[in-house]
């Protein structure tokens, strides 16, 4: 694959096919502006097949998890994750949406329960095209911009 | 249908199948409690009310609905009197709740307080009012009203008249009434109109919607019309909302070329959107819809006690 060419990491996570312009949330939510973050490779407004254009970030030396994955999932529900180990990919898997999003996102409903009792948020997906989810307490959707904004 | 431990949390949660079957089973309790005076179905069950805020009017009608199934009643009518002002979580609160009671019926200042509780409880739960989410008992008993008073919720026409932006009351009225063959008429103020989405939900699931603010033009098409109050502080000046106000209040004068059989619901209490002179005539429905609250919340403690 031509895209993923681009300077090869000896070990981390290259997450690819990131809606343009969405790299810098990406990382805000990976938490991985922070110094000690690790070192990061950024290729913006890259040429592609499947989005026209599309960001990619590589992370050294650092495998993302799966619940971090799930994040990423809700800004850039087309992204496709691979694990690099010694310079090859040692796994690959496309992030779909899940049914249900647990403990991920914090619901903007202030007067909500969970956000005022010890309880793990959780969603229900009502749409994936657009993304639209709906709140298991309150039942207030969110949608749009709404979303990235309470992860 | 088994209803034995469920809970009664939101009105999403109802297929047409459950709302009737409720629905029925209210109509035979009422039967019922017309020839026998009382019932003796949940003898030695105890039923615990949670009023974290107080609702006075519901309150009553549930514990009211639990004497009549021969039923007993603990609980509490203000988060002031109890432990949660002390900081208590609402977990901890059921959980030591559920010790005394067989179902607990909880309303709540805070949006999903219901579910929460349902959760955590192993007995069931009823919804009685969770912030400005729902309040599922209250679209069953109006659905119920409509039902008795016209045999059938098919074919009628039905005005929701007054806040439809925020009103929660009308919002899940619309969506159950969504279940039936009906036309609905959305009448309010421009800054008050039903929610967009709701709108076309309700157009998805085939219903005929006219969104208008002519309510006097209206009046001589409806079999119902279902009545809101209208708050002073959604409106951005006092002129405005007097205006408003003054359109929207039901009256005689604004009746004159109603059906005959048009009737007219109010979830209550009311302050001036019905005039007491509308009171006495066939038309008046809403006190009949307040009696209504008991059957219809027989038939979910009954229902969901397991004891029918
Ligand atoms: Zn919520």
């Amino acid at each position: 694959m031509p895209e993923l060419k681009i300077e090869v990491i000896p070990e981390g996570t290259v997450i690819d096919h990131i809606p343009a312009g969405k790299w810098l949330k990406v990382i805000e939510i990976l938490g991985l502006t922070k110094p000690n973050g690790g070192t990061l490779l950024i290729a913006s407004n890259v040429p592609s097949k499947k989005l026209g254009r599309k960001d990619i970030v590589k992370v050294e030396g650092r495998y993302l998890s799966e619940e971090e994955v799930n994040k990423i999932t809700l800004i850039a529900p087309s992204a496709t994750v691979n694990i690099v180990k010694d310079y090859k990919i040692t796994e690959k898997f496309r992030v779909g949406i899940p049914e249900e999003i647990f403990d991920i996102l914090r619901c903007p409903n202030p007067n909500c329960i969970s956000n005022r009792e010890y309880v793990k948020s959780r969603f229900h997906v009502v749409s994936k095209e657009p993304l639209k989810l709906r709140c298991h307490y309150c039942e207030r959707t969110i949608e749009g911009d709404e979303i990235p904004g309470n992860l | 249908m088994d209803w034995t431990g469920r809970d009664v949390v939101s009105i999403r949660e109802f297929s047409k199948d459950d709302i009737e079957f409720v629905l029925k089973v209210a109509e035979r309790l009422e039967g019922e409690l017309s020839k026998k005076g009382s019932l003796d179905y949940a003898r030695g069950k105890i039923l615990a009310t949670l009023f974290f805020e107080p609702s006075t009017r519901t309150r009553l009608s549930f514990e009211s609905a639990m004497h009549r199934l021969g039923g007993s009643v603990i609980g509490f009518s203000s988060a002031a009197s109890t432990s949660v002002k002390k900081g208590e979580s609402l977990a901890d609160t059921i959980k030591t709740v559920e010790q005394y009671s067989d179902i607990i019926v909880i309303r709540h200042p805070s949006e999903g307080a219901a579910r929460l509780a349902a959760e955590v409880a192993e007995i069931p739960v009823i919804n009685a009012g969770d912030g400005s989410n729902q309040h599922p008992t209250q679209t069953l008993l109006d659905l119920y009203t409509i039902k008795r008073a016209f045999g059938s919720i098919d074919g009628l026409t039905i005005g929701l008249l007054g806040d439809l932006k925020y009103g929660r009351t009308v919002h899940s009225l619309a969506e159950a009434l969504a279940f039936y063959d009906v036309e609905l008429h959305l009448i309010s103020p421009e800054l008050l109109r039903m929610p967009k989405h709701i709108v076309e939900e309700l157009r998805e699931k085939g219903v005929k919607v006219h969104e208008t603010t002519d309510l006097e033009g209206t009046i001589p098409e409806l079999n119902v019309l279902y009545v809101t109050r209208i708050q002073r502080e959604r409106f951005p000046d006092e002129e405005e909302y007097l205006k408003v106000k003054g359109s929207y209040q039901v009256n005689q004068t604004i009746l004159k070329n109603a059906k005959d059989g048009l009737k007219i619901m109010h979830p209550l209490p009311r302050v001036d959107e019905i005039h007491p002179e509308v009171d006495k005539s066939e038309h008046a429905l809403y006190f009949r819809q307040v009696f209504s609250g008991v059957p219809v919340r027989m038939a979910l403690l009954g229902l969901t006690l397991g004891v029918l």
